[in-house]
C-alpha cells in the first residue's frame, strides 16, 4: 500500500492549477483526499502527475447570492459545511446528509468538490446535488462554465470534467418557501457509502398540498437517480401514507446495481422503504408555503 | 496495603498515551531493506514458473526470491498436538509447484525503500493453471496435491452410549448450524524486522508478539542455528487476539534474508495483506442431534461438524477443531456424548485460533439446541438450562473428554447462582414484559442469551525471575507476553502485594528471549493465572529471604518483621528502626559478608508455578434486539456479561477484556465475514468490505464481574479474563433475534444480515 511513482506540484493559483493539468500528461487533481490517497496507496488510481489544490485560496468560499442561491466553494471542507449556518438554512438536507458522510476525522479534510467529483454512486453529497437541482461551476483554459448537476454527473464514478477542468464551485438554488427535506440512508455501520439513500424535498402550496417534490436515490443506479414517476405521482396530493406509498412503490420497476456482496433486490426493496420513510419525515418538516 | 483486588492505573499507559509507544513499525535500523511479499492473487493454480527478472532490474531492487530459493527451508511447523499426519499439510514459506489461497506468499522483493519494493513486486510474472477451488469444508474433500486429501485429520471425541438413548427419548432434535469465517484484525497489521549482528552473530527479530519463546526455538531449527543464538524481542503489540505473534513465512523470510543478504530487513504487513494472509478463523458448519426426555433433560448429545482451515496447517495444528469437540457441552450435564470433527483444507487463507477458539462457536451451537430444547419441549428457555447444568455441588466436576491435552474438569462454578445474578441485573422479567407490550404494538422485539463456560489458565507450568535493586526498585522478568492488555500491571500488583511494595514500583520485563530462557507468551488467557501465579511465589520467596536478612542486620526476630510500601518494619515498634529493602539488597550484593554461603548473591529470586489443568471462568450473556421491518438492521438495544472470573486483580482491567471481546463477539455475531466469490476470489479485502463495529456500533453494555468460585487450582485464586466477553455474543444475539422472530428456531448462521432478517420476517420473497 504505497503509491506507485508521481511527480506532485502545489500550485498557489487555480490559473497555475489548470496550467499544470493542461500541460501535463496523465495528470489528476488532489482536492481532501479522503479518497485520492486510498486509491494511491492501493494503486487503483496512477497518475504521473498529482496537482494538489489546498494551497489555492479563494475555493473554500460559503455565500449566498441576492437570489437565496447557495454558492459553496469546491475546496469547502465537509467539516465546515457541516456547521456553517447559512448551509443550515439554506439547504437543510446537506447537514443532514454530511452527519453520515465518513466520519469526523475525514470530514475534517474533505471537501465537496472532492466529493461531487469522485462521484461514488452511494455517496451522500453527490445524492443532495440531484436531489437540490444543482449547478456546478467548473474553471479551464477557456474560463469557466457551468453545468446542470444531471448533465455533470456523467456515468459510474465520471464526472463531467476535462481532463484540464477544475471544479471550483457548486450552487444550489434557494429553497421555495415552506419547503421540508429529508435526507436518508441505510448502511451497514455508521459513516460507510450507503447501500442506499434518498433524498427529499416536498413543497407545500398554499392549501398544504404537495405542489412539488424532488426525489432523488443514491447507490441503485451508476449516478444518483431522480425519480419523475414519484415525483409526478405527488405533484397535487394531500401528504400522507396513501400518496407516499404511491410513490414509494415506483421504486418497484428500478433496476439497480448489483455486486458480490449486494444483490440487487435488495438494493430495490431498501428504495421503497427509505423513500416511504423519507417523505413521511419531510412532509413532516414542511411549513407553509 | 493490598493491591489486588483494586482498580489501580494501567503502568502501561503513559508511553501509550503519549506516543512513545514502539510498535513493529516504530522499529528502524541503519542500513535497513524492505521486504514486499508478491501473493498469489488465484485460489488454486499450478505455479508453472515465476518470472522475476524485470523485477530485479527495477530501481533500488537487491534481491528477489522465489520458492525455488528457499527450497532448503522447511515448511512452518505446528505445536504439540496429539493428532498425527499433519505435516504434509504444512505451509511452506514461499509457494513452491502450486498455490492454494489468493494471498499465499509467492516470491519476494527486497528493495532499498518500501514504495521501491512495491514497484519491483508489480513487475514480478507468474505463469499459473488454474485449478477448480474447493470452497465448502462440509462437500467432500478434494486433492490436496498428488498423494493427499483436504482432510488431515478427523477428531474424534466422547463417551457413554449414545444410541441407547435415542430409543428412549421423548424427542430427538437435530439443528444445522454455520458460523460464518471471520478473525481478529487488530489495528496494527503484523510487522518484522530481522537484524544479523555479525560481531556476536546473533540474529535479532523485532516486531514480535504472543509466543516468543516457541518461535525463537522454531526460527533457529529451521535456520539450522542454535536457539541461544537467536534472539526475539516484543515492542507494544497494538492488538493480539490469537492471531498477532504466530510463526508465519514472513517472519523466517526476513531472517533468512538479514543473514544472506547482509543488511537488516523490515517488513510491515499492508492491510490487504492482513486481511487475506494473516489468520482466518471460526468458519465451522456444525449438525448437531439431542436427545431429550419429557422435562426437557439433555440425554445424549452427538455432534458431526466441519472445520474449515483454509489452505494450510498452521501453527495451532488442529487445536481450534480439538477445542470444538472438547469444550462444546459448557455447563451442562450431558449423560452421553460423541462428536466427529472434520478438519478440513479449501481454498482460503489458513485458520487458526481467535479470541474464544471453537467457544464462540461451540456456544452458539450449544445455545441455539438449548434453545430449540425448550421451544420443542414447551419450557421457558432459562428453565431448561436450570434443569441441565452442572450443579455447584458436583464441583469438580470431571468430564471424561480432553482437550488441548488435558483432561477436561471443571475446577469451581455455581452456573445457577451466576444465572440469577444475570437476569436480576439485567432485569429480565421487567424487560420481557416490555417486550410484550412493544410487540402488541407490532414492534419485532426479542430477548436472548448464552451461557458458557471459558477456559484458561493452560499449564503445565511458567516462571519468573524477580530481583530487588539497590534502589528497591523491583525487576520482574517473565516470559509471558503483553499483546496489550495489561500484563504489566496484573504482574505488578501480584508481586506488589507478595513482597510488600508499591506496585508502581515493579518494572515487569517481557517478551523478550534474552533476558529469560523460558515464556509461554500470552495466549489462551493464560497469563494471569500461570505467570501470576509463579509471580506471587516469587514475591513471597524474596519477602522471607528479605526479612531473614533484615532480621540480621536490624538484629530484631523475623517473626516481628514485615515489608511495608518496600520498607522492613518492626511491627512491635512503630517508632522502631526501619530498613528500605534496597538497602537489604545491597547487603546480599555479590562479596557482601551476608552473600557469603548464599546460593545466589543478590535479593533475587526464581519461581516456577506447575498446574495439569486448566481453570474454568463462566459467564452469561444477555440480550435485548428489535428487528426493523423494513431494512432487516438488527439493533441490539442492551447487553449485559456477566463473568465470574474467581478473583479479578484489576478489576477496571477485567472489565476492559469484557469490553473490548464483547465488541469482536458483535462482529461476528452481526457485522463481520470474510466472503469469498465462486473462484475463491477474497470479497472482503478492505475495512470497507470487511465490517468491523465501530463505537457507532457499540450498543449500551453492563458488565457484571463475580467472584463466587475462586479456582483452586492456583494460589491466588485467578481465572483468565480475556475471552469471556467474546464468547457467548454469537449465542446470545441469534437467541434474541430469534426471539425477536418468534422463536422458531430460524437463526442458523452468524453473521445475521439485515437480508437474512427481511428473508426471516416474511418481508421479501427469498
Amino acid at each position: 500500500m504505497k503509491p506507485p511513482p508521481f511527480a506532485y506540484h502545489d500550485p498557489r493559483t487555480l490559473d497555475e492549477a489548470i496550467a499544470l493539468l493542461a500541460g501535463l500528461p496523465n495528470a489528476r487533481p488532489l482536492a481532501g483526499g479522503q479518497s485520492m490517497m486510498p486509491m494511491l496507496n492501493m494503486r487503483f488510481a496512477q497518475p504521473d502527475h498529482l496537482v494538489d489544490l489546498n494551497r489555492i485560496t479563494g475555493l473554500e468560499t460559503v455565500e449566498v447570492e441576492p437570489d437565496g442561491t447557495l454558492a459553496i466553494g469546491a475546496m469547502a471542507r465537509q467539516r465546515d459545511l457541516e456547521r456553517h449556518p447559512a448551509v443550515a438554512r439554506s439547504c437543510p438536507m446537506m447537514v443532514e446528509a454530511l452527519g453520515q458522510v465518513g466520519h469526523r476525522q475525514t470530514r475534517n479534510r474533505g471537501t465537496i468538490g472532492g466529493s461531487l467529483c469522485h462521484l461514488d454512486p452511494a455517496a451522500e453529497l453527490p445524492l443532495v446535488a440531484a436531489a437540490s437541482d444543482a449547478v456546478v461551476v467548473a474553471a479551464g483554459p477557456k474560463g469557466r462554465r457551468e453545468a446542470t448537476f444531471a448533465d455533470f454527473a456523467r456515468g459510474f464514478m465520471t464526472p463531467g470534467l476535462d481532463p484540464d477542468e477544475v471544479l471550483v464551485a457548486v450552487r444550489l438554488p434557494a429553497l421555495p418557501a415552506g419547503a421540508g427535506c429529508c435526507f436518508l440512508e441505510f448502511a451497514r455501520r455508521h459513516g460507510d457509502f450507503a447501500i442506499v439513500a434518498v433524498a427529499v424535498t416536498l413543497v407545500p402550496d398554499a392549501a398544504g398540498r404537495i405542489a412539488l417534490a424532488r426525489i432523488a436515490l443514491g447507490g441503485v443506479g451508476p449516478v444518483p437517480l431522480r425519480l419523475p414517476e414519484a415525483e409526478a405521482a405527488l405533484r397535487g396530493a394531500a401528504p400522507g401514507a396513501d400518496a407516499f406509498g404511491q410513490a414509494a412503490a415506483t421504486t418497484r420497476h428500478l433496476d439497480p446495481m448489483e455486486d458480490a456482496l449486494v444483490p440487487a433486490w435488495y438494493r430495490r426493496h431498501l428504495a421503497g422503504v427509505l423513500l416511504g420513510r423519507a417523505l413521511a419525515t419531510a412532509a413532516g418538516r414542511m411549513g407553509r408555503a | 496495603m493490598n493491591v489486588v483486588g483494586k482498580s489501580v492505573a494501567r503502568l502501561e499507559d503513559p508511553p501509550l498515551l503519549r506516543g512513545q509507544g514502539a510498535f513493529a513499525a516504530d522499529i528502524s535500523f541503519p542500513r535497513q531493506l524492505h521486504m514486499r511479499v508478491v501473493r498469489a492473487e488465484v485460489a488454486h493454480a499450478l505455479l508453472v514458473s515465476v518470472d522475476v527478472a524485470a523485477a530485479l532490474d527495477a530501481p533500488g531492487v537487491v534481491a528477489v526470491w522465489t520458492g525455488e530459493d528457499v527450497a532448503a527451508i522447511p515448511p512452518i511447523p505446528f505445536r504439540a498436538t496429539k493428532l498425527k499426519g499433519l505435516e504434509p499439510y504444512c505451509q511452506p514459506i514461499l509457494a513452491r509447484g502450486r498455490v492454494r489461497y489468493v494471498g499465499e506468499p509467492v516470491a519476494v522483493v527486497f528493495a532499498e525503500d518500501a514504495a521501491l519494493a512495491e514497484d519491483a513486486a508489480d513487475l514480478v510474472m507468474m505463469e499459473l493453471e488454474e485449478l477448480p477451488a474447493l470452497l465448502d469444508a462440509a462437500a467432500p474433500p478434494g486433492n490436496f496435491d498428488t498423494t493427499h486429501a483436504t482432510e488431515p485429520a478427523v477428531v474424534r471425541k466422547g463417551y457413554g452410549a449414545v444410541e441407547t438413548t435415542l430409543a428412549g427419548a421423548h424427542v430427538v432434535l437435530e439443528l444445522d448450524l454455520y458460523i460464518g469465517r471471520h478473525s481478529g484484525v487488530p489495528l496494527e497489521t503484523r510487522g518484522a524486522i530481522a537484524r544479523h549482528d555479525a560481531a556476536t552473530d546473533t540474529l535479532e527479530l523485532h516486531g514480535t508478539a504472543k509466543k516468543q519463546h516457541w518461535n525463537r526455538d522454531e526460527i533457529a531449527r529451521l535456520l539450522g542455528r542454535p536457539p541461544s543464538s537467536v534472539h526475539l524481542f516484543e515492542g507494544h503489540v497494538g492488538g493480539g487476539f490469537g492471531v498477532r505473534g504466530e510463526l508465519y513465512p514472513e517472519d523466517l523470510l526476513v531472517c533468512l534474508a538479514a543473514l544472506r543478504l547482509g543488511r537488516p530487513v523490515k517488513w510491515i504487513e499492508d492491510r490487504r495483506e492482513h486481511l487475506i494472509a494473516t489468520n482466518h478463523s471460526r468458519e465451522q458448519r456444525h449438525r448437531i442431534r439431542a436427545a431429550v426426555d419429557a422435562e426437557g433433560r439433555i440425554l445424549s448429545i452427538e455432534n458431526t461438524f466441519f472445520h474449515d482451515q483454509g489452505a494450510y496447517v498452521r501453527t495451532h495444528g488442529a487445536r481450534v477443531a480439538d477445542m470444538s469437540a472438547g469444550l462444546l457441552l459448557g455447563p451442562y450435564r450431558v449423560p452421553a456424548y460423541r462428536v466427529t470433527g472434520h478438519f478440513r483444507l479449501t481454498n482460503k487463507t489458513p485458520a487458526a485460533t481467535y479470541r474464544a477458539p471453537g467457544r464462540f462457536e461451540g456456544s452458539f451451537v450449544r445455545e441455539r439446541l438449548m434453545d430449540a430444547i425448550a421451544a420443542r419441549c414447551g419450557i421457558d428457555r432459562i428453565e431448561v438450562r436450570r434443569r441441565n447444568f452442572v450443579t455447584a455441588a458436583e464441583m469438580p466436576y470431571t468430564r471424561p473428554l480432553d482437550a488441548l491435552g488435558t483432561d477436561v474438569v471443571l475446577d469451581s462454578g455455581d452456573y445457577a447462582l451466576l444465572l440469577d445474578k444475570a437476569l436480576a441485573r439485567f432485569g429480565w422479567t421487567a424487560r420481557q414484559e416490555e417486550v410484550a407490550r412493544r410487540r402488541a404494538a407490532g414492534e419485532a422485539v426479542g430477548l436472548g442469551l448464552g451461557v458458557f463456560v471459558e477456559k484458561s489458565g493452560l499449564g503445565p507450568s511458567d516462571g519468573v525471575r524477580m530481583s530487588v535493586d539497590a534502589s528497591g526498585t523491583v525487576e520482574l522478568v517473565t516470559g509471558a507476553a503483553s499483546v496489550g492488555q495489561g500484563v504489566e500491571t496484573a504482574l505488578a500488583q501480584i508481586a506488589a502485594d507478595a513482597l510488600g511494595v508499591d506496585y508502581r514500583r515493579v518494572r515487569v520485563v517481557r517478551g523478550r528471549t534474552d533476558r529469560i530462557e523460558f515464556g509461554s507468551g500470552a495466549h489462551a488467557s493464560r497469563v494471569t493465572v500461570m505467570s501470576g501465579s509463579a509471580t506471587h511465589l516469587a514475591g513471597l520467596a524474596l519477602r522471607e529471604r528479605a526479612l531473614e536478612t533484615a532480621a540480621t542486620l536490624l538484629q530484631a526476630p523475623r517473626e516481628v518483621l514485615r515489608i511495608e510500601q518496600g520498607v522492613v518494619r518492626r511491627s512491635d515498634l512503630p517508632d522502631g528502626p526501619t530498613l528500605p529493602i534496597g538497602e537489604v539488597a545491597r547487603a546480599l550484593a555479590p562479596g557482601m559478608p551476608l552473600a557469603r554461603g548464599q546460593a545466589t548473591p543478590g535479593l533475587t529470586t526464581e519461581s516456577w508455578f506447575h498446574s495439569d489443568h486448566m481453570a474454568y471462568p463462566y459467564g452469561v450473556h444477555l440480550a435485548q434486539v428489535a428487528l426493523d421491518r423494513g431494512t432487516g438492521k438488527v439493533s441490539v438495544e442492551h447487553y449485559l456479561v456477566a463473568y465470574d472470573v474467581g478473583r479479578a486483580v484489576n478489576p477496571m482491567m477485567v472489565e476492559g477484556q469484557i469490553a473490548g471481546g464483547f465488541a469482536q463477539g458483535l462482529g461476528g455475531a452481526l457485522y463481520e465475514e470474510f466472503r469469498y466469490d465462486e473462484r475463491g476470489q477474497p470479497l472482503c479485502t478492505t475495512l470497507a468490505d470487511y465490517l468491523i463495529p465501530t463505537i457507532a456500533e457499540m450498543p449500551p453494555l453492563d458488565i457484571l464481574v463475580t467472584e463466587d468460585a475462586p479456582s483452586p487450582l492456583n494460589p491466588l485464586g485467578v481465572k483468565g479474563a480475556g475471552e469471556g466477553g467474546t464468547n457467548a455474543v454469537g449465542a446470545a444475539i441469534a437467541s434474541a433475534v430469534d426471539d425477536a422472530l418468534g422463536g422458531r428456531g430460524l437463526v442458523t448462521r452468524l453473521p445475521i444480515t439485515p437480508r437474512e432478517v427481511l428473508r426471516m420476517l416474511g418481508e421479501i420473497e427469498a
